[in-house]
């Protein structure tokens, strides 16, 4: 397990915050030396704490206004492989991640489509006739926040 | 609304936030001049609203993961408000989301154990205000994680 010291936990909050922002304004904001700062990102991505960097786009704005998440339940457990099932939801382009899960559903998709109708042939066309999937339950996305975490 | 530049652009921007200029141009089949005039104009039309970096909490040793579905009291008019500023005060807590179906809310949980992730459970989500239902989902792995909208 990877021990942060304070400086560390500054960097990972102001980056979670704004990761495009310039290691010199984070070294401002630190009092630290710029190269100080790169070197601690460095160390950070290095040692796999920061594990990659996601661009945030507006899907209303990029024409997808619908974001589903699915429970799947896996109709003929034993018989079918969980491989054949995730080889395949792996490559539908409008399901954005998949997730294995233990308890009501075996998994949890999220799925972006343009709008309900949209959504409705993704469900049919592709999720329904996967390998094995079983009983679904859909819930549409209203709002979602992403928090600091224990940093 | 995007045409079929800006569409090229951002497929490949965003696979890779950091990618220099030259190369997002090249793979583009554009000018780097010319993409990076674009990619103004869609932060500017807050297409573009950012970029987030990833923390990998089980490098920080938080191995458990956990999904709550929970369904509000909603005969309480301000079930909503109530709960979700509740949530956000659990250090522990690093996503809210809020639906339209049979779940109201959901919150991912992380802990270091099973051992802290039963107090965390005990003490801080079970006391939160207007909890009707709580349905956990525990993460076994991630499958496939958003790489990429369908652009």
């Amino acid at each position: 397990m990877i021990e942060l010291d304070e400086i560390d936990r500054h960097i990972l909050r102001a980056l979670s915050m704004d990761a495009g922002q310039s290691a010199g304004a984070l070294a401002r904001d630190l009092g630290l030396s710029q190269p100080a700062t790169w070197r601690r990102i460095k160390r950070l991505t290095d040692l796999g704490v920061i594990k990659s960097e996601r661009l945030v786009l507006d899907l209303e704005k990029m024409g997808l206004g619908v974001t589903v998440f699915l429970g799947v339940k896996l109709a003929t457990k034993g018989r079918i492989s969980l491989e054949d099932f995730e080889r395949a939801v792996t490559a539908i382009p409008e399901v954005q991640t998949v997730e294995h899960v233990l308890g009501m559903y075996d998994y949890r998709l999220r799925v972006v489509a343009r709008d309900i109708s949209d959504f409705e042939r993704v469900l049919r066309r592709r999720i329904m006739t996967l390998p094995g999937a079983g009983d679904v339950e859909a819930n549409v996305l209203l709002s979602e926040e992403k928090r600091q975490g224990p940093i | 609304m995007l045409d079929d530049l800006d569409r090229r652009i951002l497929r490949h921007y965003q696979v890779d936030p950091a990618m220099a200029m030259t190369e997002l141009a090249d793979r583009a089949a554009t000018t780097p001049a010319v993409a990076s005039r674009r990619l103004a104009r869609l932060r500017d039309n807050g297409v573009i609203k950012g970029r987030e970096i990833i923390i990998d909490w089980q490098a920080l040793g938080y191995e458990v993961e956990v999904s709550l579905r929970i369904t509000l009291d909603k005969t309480q008019p301000r079930a909503f408000d109530e709960f979700i500023d509740a949530a956000r005060l659990v250090r522990e807590v690093i996503e809210i989301q809020t639906f339209l179906g049979r779940v109201d809310v959901r919150l991912s949980v992380i802990a270091r154990d099973m051992g802290h992730y039963q107090t965390i459970y005990r003490n801080q989500i079970l006391t939160l205000p207007h909890i009707a239902e709580i349905e956990a989902l525990m993460h076994v792995a991630r499958i496939k994680t958003a790489e990429g909208l369908p652009i």
